[in-house]
C-alpha cells in the first residue's frame, strides 16, 4: 500500500466524522429552506416565473411586511437603547454589585421568556382589564384605551417584544462594556476630552460592532417571532409571520407558490440584516485582531 | 460622578418597573378568578385539566429526547472538528448560526413541503414520523445554543491531548467518546440542555404547524378560550424558565470552578 | 516657588490613610521618580497630580496655580499608563493627534505636530498601524508621543516600563530620559524598580506606607540611605546590628569584633543596639584589599555572577554579603573557610529611624 492511499483513507475518515451532522443540517435546515427559495420562482404548473415575486407587492402582503419591519425595527432599536442604558448602569454606574448580578440573572430568564406566555402577561397587565389599565382608571381616572392605545397594535406589540429584547441586549452588551478599559477613559480625560467626547470618539466606536450586531440580532429575532403576536392578537394583526402561518394552514393566498415567495421575502430580510451586520463589523473591526 | 450614579439608578428603576409590573399584573390577574377575592382557583383549574398534564408531559418528553439526540449529534461533531478538521470550523459555525437567521416558521414550512405524504420521505404520514420530525425541528432550533455551549466547554479541555492520552492507554473510540470526552464537557452539555429545555417547553410554531399536542399550542388554545387560566399558565411558564436558567447559572458557576478542582 | 508643588498632601480611602503628609517641590524641567513597593501610595500621589483622585488634605500647585478645582481634562498634563492604554480604534497617527484634535487645533498644525512627535519616537514608518499590530515597546512609545503632543506642562509616567521585556525596558528608559531632556519637560515617574529610578532620575522620592522616607539625588539615596526601609529597598545593602561600647569614642562591636566608626554615634548609651549599613561593593577579602577596618568570619556561600563574585560571610550573629569584581587572578573564598573582609570605616553608615 502506498502512502498516498493511506493519506486518502485518513482524509475520508476525517470527513466521515462530520457526515452525520452535515446530513442532518442538509435535510432539516438547508434543503427545506432551499426548497422554498426555489419554489418561489415556479408556478404551480412547474414553470419558471417571477410572478410570485411580483405578487408580493399586493397591498395586503406589502402592508404585512411593512408592519413587521416597523415592529422589528422599533422593538430592536428600543430594546437596544434601553438595554444599553441598563448595561451601562450595572457596569459603569457605580451601583452596588448585587444589582448587577440580580439584573443579569433576571435578564437570563426574561430573554428566554417569550412566546405565548409573554402575550398572556401583557394582556393581564395592559389589556382592557389588565392591572395597569384598571389601576390608571381607578386611581387617576385615566382611561388608557381612550387615548387610542391598543395592546393589539403596532405599539402594543412593540412594547411586548421589548420585554425579551431588552434583557437580550443587557446580556450581550455587559461583557462588551466590561471590556472597556478604565485607562482609555483616563487617557482621553487627561488629553482634555470631556465625558461626551470620550464616548463619541473612543467608547462608542469600540462598542459599535457589538451594539450593531446585537441590534440586528434583535431585529431578526422580532421579525421571525410569531407565537407572541399570534397569542396576543390572533390573526387580527397582519404581520408577515402570521400571514405565512395562515397561508400554511389554509392557503389563504390561493397560491402555494406565493407562500414560498413570502417565506423567501422573510429570509431575504433577515439575511440582509445579517449581511449588513457582517459588513458593518468588518468596517468597524479594521483595528481588531 | 454623582450625576452619573443618579442616572444609573434611574435606568435601573425604569428597567425594574418595566420588568416587574407585567409579572405582578399577571400574578394578580391569575388570582382574580373568583369574584371579590383572591384565590388560587385558576391554578387549580389548570392543574386539574387533563390536557394540561398530557401536553406538558408530551413537551417534557420531547425536550428530553431533543437534548439526548441533540447531544449525540453535536458533541461528536464538535469533537471531531476540533481534533481533525479545524479548517472547516467556520463552515460548521455558520451552519449552527443559520437557525437564528432563518425564521422557525420558514423552516417548518419547508418541512411540510419536503416531508409531506406525497414526498420521497413521507414523515408526516404517521404520528411517530411527525414526532420524529418535530424533534428534529427542535434540534435545529437549539443548534446555535447547543453547539456554542459544547464548543466552549471543549475549548477549556485540550481534546487532542486527552484523546492521545486515552489512545496511548489502549482505549477504543467509543470509550474515548463516552468515558473521556462526554464527562469532561458535561458542564457545556448541561448548559446547552437547560436552554434547550426552556425553548422546547414554550415552542409554539413548530408544534402547531405539525399538529402535535405540545404545551405551546395548548397555551395558545387556553388563551383563546379562557380568561384567568392563561395568567396562571404564564406564571407557571415563567417559573419553569426561571428554574432552567437557575440550573444553567449553577452549572456555569460549576464550570468556572471545575478547572481549579482538577 | 517651585514649578510643581505638593504640600502636605493627605489621601484616605474610607478609614485607610494611603498618603500622609506628603511634601515635594519639583523644579521646572526636573525628572523626579517616586520609588517604592506596591501599595506605598506612589501611584495615588501621581493620580492626584493628574486629578483622577482628590486629596483629602493639602494642596497641589503647578506653575503657581492651584489645581484643586481643576478636572483632569483642564490640567494640561500628559500621562503614560502602565498598560499602554492606546485607543484600539485609532491608528498611531490618530492616537497621537487625539489631544490636539480635542483642543480644536487646525488640521495642518495637527499633522505637523504628529509628524514631529512620530519623528521624536522614531516610528514615522508606523503611522498607519493599529495598536494591536505593534509590540508593547512600540505601543508605549506611541503612548509617550500621544501624551507629549499637546505640549503638557507636566508629564506623568505611571510604571510605563513594567509590562515590557527586560531588554526593551532598558532601551526605552534611556529613550524616555533623552526625550525628556531634549524637551526639558517636568516629569514625574512612578516605579517599583530601584535600578530604573537610579538610572534616569534627577531626584528620587523613596516612599513607604504613604510617606516620603527620603528625597534626594540617586547617589545620595544609594550611598546615604536615611532609613532602614530605604537601605533595604534601594540596592542590596547589608544591615548589621551592632552594640555600643563607647559612645564618645564611637566604638561598637559586631559579634565580638570591635570597630571604630567615623560617624559620631550621637545620643546613645553603652549597651544600646545600633543599625549599620554597609554596601556590598565596599569591601573585599582579596589579599591586596585596602581599608582600616577588618571583620573576620566564616564563608557560608560564594556565587559566581559573571562580572562579580558574591560572597556571604557570618560575623557573629550578622550575615554580611559582599561583591568583588571578577579578575583572572582572583581566587574566591571557599565555603567553610575563614576569611577577613577589609573596608574603610567611613563606609559603615548609621541608620537612624
Amino acid at each position: 500500500m502506498s502512502t498516498a492511499t493511506l493519506i486518502d483513507r485518513r482524509k475520508v475518515i476525517d470527513w466521515l466524522g462530520i457526515a452525520p451532522f452535515m446530513i442532518f443540517a442538509l435535510m432539516f435546515l438547508i434543503l427545506p429552506t432551499l426548497y422554498l427559495v426555489a419554489g418561489a420562482f415556479f408556478n404551480p404548473q412547474g414553470e419558471f416565473t417571477f410572478q410570485n415575486i411580483k405578487d408580493l407587492t399586493h397591498p395586503t402582503i406589502l402592508s404585512a411586511y411593512w408592519i413587521s419591519i416597523k415592529v422589528s425595527v422599533a422593538s430592536s432599536l428600543g430594546g437596544a437603547l434601553i438595554g444599553f442604558f441598563l448595561a451601562w448602569a450595572i457596569v459603569l454606574g457605580g451601583l452596588p454589585s448585587w444589582i448587577r448580578s440580580g439584573m443579569l440573572t433576571f435578564s437570563g430568564v426574561a430573554s428566554n421568556f417569550a412566546g405565548v406566555p409573554l402575550a398572556f402577561a401583557f394582556i393581564a397587565t395592559l389589556g382592557r382589564t389588565g392591572l395597569v389599565t384598571v389601576f390608571l382608571n381607578e386611581w387617576f381616572g385615566f382611561n388608557l384605551y381612550s387615548t387610542g392605545f391598543n395592546l393589539l397594535s403596532f405599539f402594543g406589540l412593540t412594547i411586548t417584544y421589548m420585554f425579551f429584547q431588552i434583557p437580550l441586549m443587557v446580556l450581550i452588551l455587559t461583557p462588551a462594556l466590561d471590556g472597556l478599559k478604565k485607562e482609555w477613559r483616563e487617557a482621553s480625560e487627561i488629553l482634555g476630552a470631556s465625558n461626551w467626547q470620550y464616548w463619541r470618539l473612543v467608547a462608542l466606536p469600540i462598542l459599535w460592532p457589538s451594539l450593531m450586531g446585537t441590534t440586528l440580532l434583535l431585529f431578526a429575532n422580532a421579525f421571525g417571532a410569531i407565537a407572541t403576536a399570534y397569542a396576543l392578537t390572533g390573526s387580527s394583526l397582519n404581520i408577515v409571520p402570521i400571514l405565512l402561518y395562515a397561508q400554511i394552514r389554509g392557503d389563504v393566498l390561493h397560491n402555494p407558490n406565493l407562500g414560498y415567495a413570502l417565506a423567501l421575502g422573510m429570509i431575504v430580510i433577515t439575511g440582509a440584516s445579517n449581511i449588513l451586520y457582517i459588513w458593518l463589523r468588518s468596517r468597524a473591526e479594521r483595528w481588531q485582531k | 460622578m454623582k450625576s452619573s450614579r443618579l442616572l444609573a439608578w434611574i435606568a435601573i428603576a425604569i428597567g425594574v418597573i418595566y420588568f416587574i409590573v407585567p409579572l405582578i399584573g399577571t400574578f394578580e390577574f391569575s388570582l382574580r378568578m373568583r369574584r371579590g377575592e383572591y384565590t388560587f382557583d385558576a391554578y387549580q383549574s389548570v392543574f386539574s385539566d387533563l390536557q394540561f398534564r398530557a401536553t406538558f408531559g408530551y413537551s417534557m418528553l420531547m425536550a428530553l429526547l431533543t437534548i439526548v439526540f441533540g447531544m449525540l449529534l453535536v458533541v461528536p461533531t464538535a469533537y471531531w472538528v476540533r481534533l481533525r478538521l479545524p479548517q472547516i470550523r467556520p463552515v460548521i459555525e455558520f451552519i449552527t448560526l443559520l437557525p437564528l437567521v432563518i425564521p422557525a416558521i420558514v423552516i417548518v414550512f419547508g418541512y411540510l413541503r419536503l416531508y409531506n405524504s406525497s414526498s420521497w420521505l413521507p414523515l408526516t404520514n404517521t404520528t411517530s414520523g411527525t414526532n420524529v420530525l418535530l424533534m428534529f425541528s427542535y434540534m435545529t432550533l437549539s443548534l446555535p445554543y447547543m453547539y456554542r455551549a459544547v464548543d466552549t466547554a471543549m475549548r477549556a479541555i485540550d481534546v487532542a491531548t486527552l484523546t492521545e492520552a486515552a489512545e496511548s492507554l489502549g482505549a477504543k473510540w467509543p470509550t474515548i467518546m463516552f468515558r473521556c470526552i462526554f464527562p469532561n464537557v458535561m458542564s457545556g452539555v448541561l448548559s446547552g440542555a437547560f436552554i434547550t429545555f426552556a425553548i422546547v417547553m414554550g415552542e409554539f410554531t413548530m408544534a402547531a404547524l405539525l399538529n402535535r399536542p405540545a404545551f405551546g399550542p395548548y397555551l395558545q388554545l387556553v388563551g383563546a378560550n379562557k380568561a384567568y387560566e392563561p395568567s396562571a399558565l404564564a406564571i407557571i411558564a415563567f417559573a419553569i424558565t426561571w428554574l432552567s436558567m437557575g440550573f444553567l447559572q449553577l452549572v456555569s458557576r460549576f464550570q468556572k470552578t471545575a478547572p481549579l478542582k482538577a | 516657588m517651585s514649578f510643581l508643588n505638593l504640600s502636605n498632601i493627605q489621601k484616605a480611602f474610607g478609614p485607610v490613610q494611603v498618603v500622609k503628609d506628603f511634601n515635594m517641590a519639583i523644579e521646572k524641567g526636573e525628572f523626579v521618580s517616586f520609588l517604592g513597593p506596591s501599595g506605598c501610595g506612589k501611584t495615588t500621589v501621581l493620580r492626584m497630580i493628574a486629578g483622577f483622585e482628590t486629596p483629602t488634605g493639602g494642596s497641589i500647585t503647578v506653575n503657581g496655580k492651584s489645581q484643586a478645582n481643576l478636572k483632569p481634562n483642564q490640567r494640561n498634563i500628559g500621562m503614560v499608563f502602565q498598560a499602554y492604554a492606546l485607543f484600539p480604534n485609532m491608528n498611531v497617527a490618530e492616537n497621537v493627534a487625539f489631544g490636539l484634535k480635542i483642543a480644536g487645533k487646525p488640521k495642518a498644525e495637527i499633522d505637523a505636530r504628529v509628524k514631529e512627535m512620530l519623528g521624536l519616537i522614531k516610528l514615522d514608518h508606523l503611522a498607519e498601524r493599529y495598536p494591536y499590530q505593534m509590540s508593547g515597546g512600540q505601543q508605549q512609545r506611541v503612548a509617550l508621543a500621544r501624551a507629549l503632543a499637546p505640549k503638557p506642562q507636566v508629564l506623568l509616567l505611571d510604571e510605563p516600563l513594567s509590562a515590557l521585556d527586560a531588554k526593551i525596558r532598558v532601551s526605552l528608559r534611556e529613550e524616555i530620559r533623552m526625550i525628556q531632556q531634549q524637551l526639558g519637560i517636568t516629569t514625574v515617574f512612578v516605579t517599583h524598580d530601584q535600578e530604573e529610578a537610579l538610572s534616569i532620575s534627577d531626584r528620587i522620592v523613596v516612599m513607604n506606607a504613604g510617606k516620603a522616607d527620603q528625597i534626594g539625588k540617586p547617589a545620595e539615596i544609594y550611598n546615604r540611605p536615611a532609613t532602614r526601609f530605604v537601605a533595604n529597598f534601594v540596592g542590596t545593602l547589608n544591615l548589621i546590628e551592632a552594640k555600643v561600647v563607647d559612645p564618645v569614642a564611637n566604638r561598637i562591636t559586631i559579634g565580638d569584633q570591635g570597630v571604630t566608626l567615623r560617624e559620631p554615634l550621637g545620643n546613645v548609651k553603652v549597651g544600646d543596639t545600633v543599625s549599620l549599613a554597609l554596601r556590598p561593593e565596599a569591601g573585599s577579602t582579596a589579599p591586596d584589599a585596602k581599608g582600616d577596618t577588618a571583620l573576620t568570619g566564616e564563608v557560608i556561600s560564594s556565587n559566581f555572577l559573571g562580572s562579580v563574585i558574591r560572597t556571604r560571610m557570618k560575623v557573629g550573629p550578622a550575615v554580611i554579603s559582599f561583591d568583588m569584581f571578577n579578575s583572572p587572578g582572583l581566587v574566591p573564598p571557599a565555603v567553610g573557610e575563614t576569611a577577613t573582609l577589609r573596608f574603610t570605616a567611613g563606609d559603615l553608615l548609621i541608620i537612624r529611624d
